[in-house]
């Protein structure tokens, strides 16, 4: 099976995001870039909460030294970090998800 | 030689008789004058805190004024009550002791903790003793998450991370140790007339780490504007007991010993003092970083942290809040 591709990732992380933590009205006034915890969006308790949901829903297991704001305290660098876990299982094992 | 002028430890020195006589002064102001109470009712762990806090409230308001109350549980330790009862001896204050284990297990405080544990360590059951931890703030930028850790019956060790579920299920069912002990110190203040004296200090209240309605309700707080280590020197200044003033500092909520930065502060808390009182002095991380005996890079971590805590426990701190204003009542 075909990786997902980034876009569909997207879409499904700013779903998470809107219905978990309170983002406003508008989950598309989020940039890409912007900050989650700096923003207060998400505290600690919230990255827990987003780790566990990139690890049900894509099958992808998060090392501890992967919790770093590089792959995860973004939009795009969460979009980033599924992507690239995923190509890699999919190149390791066959199978993405 | 150090230039005078150099930011050191000496920052957080006081006039401790001063600043006795100031929260001596507060505290009659707050409980006779506010609150028209007769006398304060103080939770007693035996721990720096609410020895202190004890001794002030004897000290402000007389010790047959001021009523301690012991509050151990199954989990809590051995020397808690013991200090507890030797913080209200030390001060001519009765002291009474309350058992709290039942009503935890009412409420199914443990059960409900227990089965949290359960979904991340399956094998944990009776016997086992656990606590959370966090990994240290100090080298690198890496999200600190919270880990509970088991020990069998046999010393063998399990680390697991929680989810975000068990996680707030454990700490929401642990809650009911704070909670319990407030309703209890509120029970002995409304029988006598006496107001509840919280116990934080400026680390604790600043950085949220209480329990909302639990150990963070009080009538008044006498310390919460104190940093840990003034804590230590006006509880030298009370001649408090050696054997409270050298009992490190722990939460005493898990079954297994935790210190407070392994909890929930990033450093220990004569570090995090001098970052706090720097950051809010607004001192840069390279001025702070050789007596807080961290990398600068380590103090900015320290700052952020201080920062995230301060906009994620907001909540806390608030009271109920109105939709609209009831201009008659001043809640204040």
């Amino acid at each position: 099976m075909p990786p997902i591709a980034q876009p569909e990732i997207e879409e499904e992380i700013r779903r998470f995001l809107f219905e978990s933590f309170p983002l406003g009205d508008d989950p598309a006034g989020l940039a890409n870039g912007d900050s989650l915890v700096e923003a207060g969006l998400i505290d600690s308790t919230g990255v827990l909460e987003l780790v566990g949901h990139l690890e049900s829903t894509y099958g992808i297991a998060v090392a501890d030294d992967e919790l770093i704001p590089e792959n995860l305290d973004t939009i795009g660098y969460i979009v980033g970090f599924v992507h690239r876990k995923l190509t890699g299982a999919a190149a390791g094992n066959g199978s993405a998800l | 030689m150090a230039p005078p002028s150099e930011f050191g430890r000496d920052a957080l020195a006081i006039d401790c008789a001063a600043a006795a006589d100031a929260i001596c002064a507060g505290l009659r102001e707050i409980v006779h004058g506010l609150l028209r109470l007769r006398g304060a009712v103080v939770g007693l762990s035996g721990g720096i805190d609410s020895s202190v806090v004890v001794a002030l409230c004897a000290r402000a308001l007389g010790p047959e004024r001021v009523l301690g109350v012991l509050m151990p549980e199954t989990e809590s330790s051995a020397d808690s009550v013991e200090l507890g009862r030797l913080a209200a001896e030390s001060v001519g204050v009765e002291a009474v002791c309350e058992e709290i284990t039942p009503a935890l297990d009412a409420f199914g405080c443990y059960q409900r903790r227990d089965a949290a544990v359960r979904t991340v360590i399956p094998e944990y059951g009776p016997g086992w003793r656990m606590k959370l931890v966090l990994p240290s703030l100090v080298g690198s930028d890496r999200y600190r998450l919270f880990s509970v850790v088991g020990e069998a019956p046999d010393g063998r060790r399990v680390e697991a991370r929680l989810t975000a579920t068990a996680y707030r299920e454990v700490v929401a069912a642990t809650s009911f140790k704070q909670r319990v002990r407030k309703t209890i110190e509120y029970y002995h203040a409304d029988r006598l007339g006496f107001a509840v004296a919280g116990t934080p200090n400026r680390l604790e209240y600043d950085q949220g780490f209480f329990v909302k309605n639990g150990d963070g309700a009080a009538d008044v707080k006498p310390i919460a504007h104190l940093y840990k280590t003034q804590v230590y020197r006006l509880a030298e200044h009370l001649e408090l007991p050696e054997a409270i003033r050298s009992r490190p500092p722990t939460t005493d909520t898990y079954s297994l010993e935790q210190s407070q930065e392994e909890f929930y502060f990033a450093v220990p808390y004569d570090t995090l003092d001098l970052c706090l009182y720097a950051h809010n002095a607004g001192l840069p991380a390279a001025a702070v970083a050789p007596a807080a005996g961290l990398s600068e890079e380590d103090v900015e971590r320290v700052y952020r942290d201080i920062e995230q805590k301060r906009r994620t426990t907001r909540p806390l701190h608030l009271g109920p809040q109105l939709v609209e204003p009831v201009p008659e009542i001043d809640a204040d």
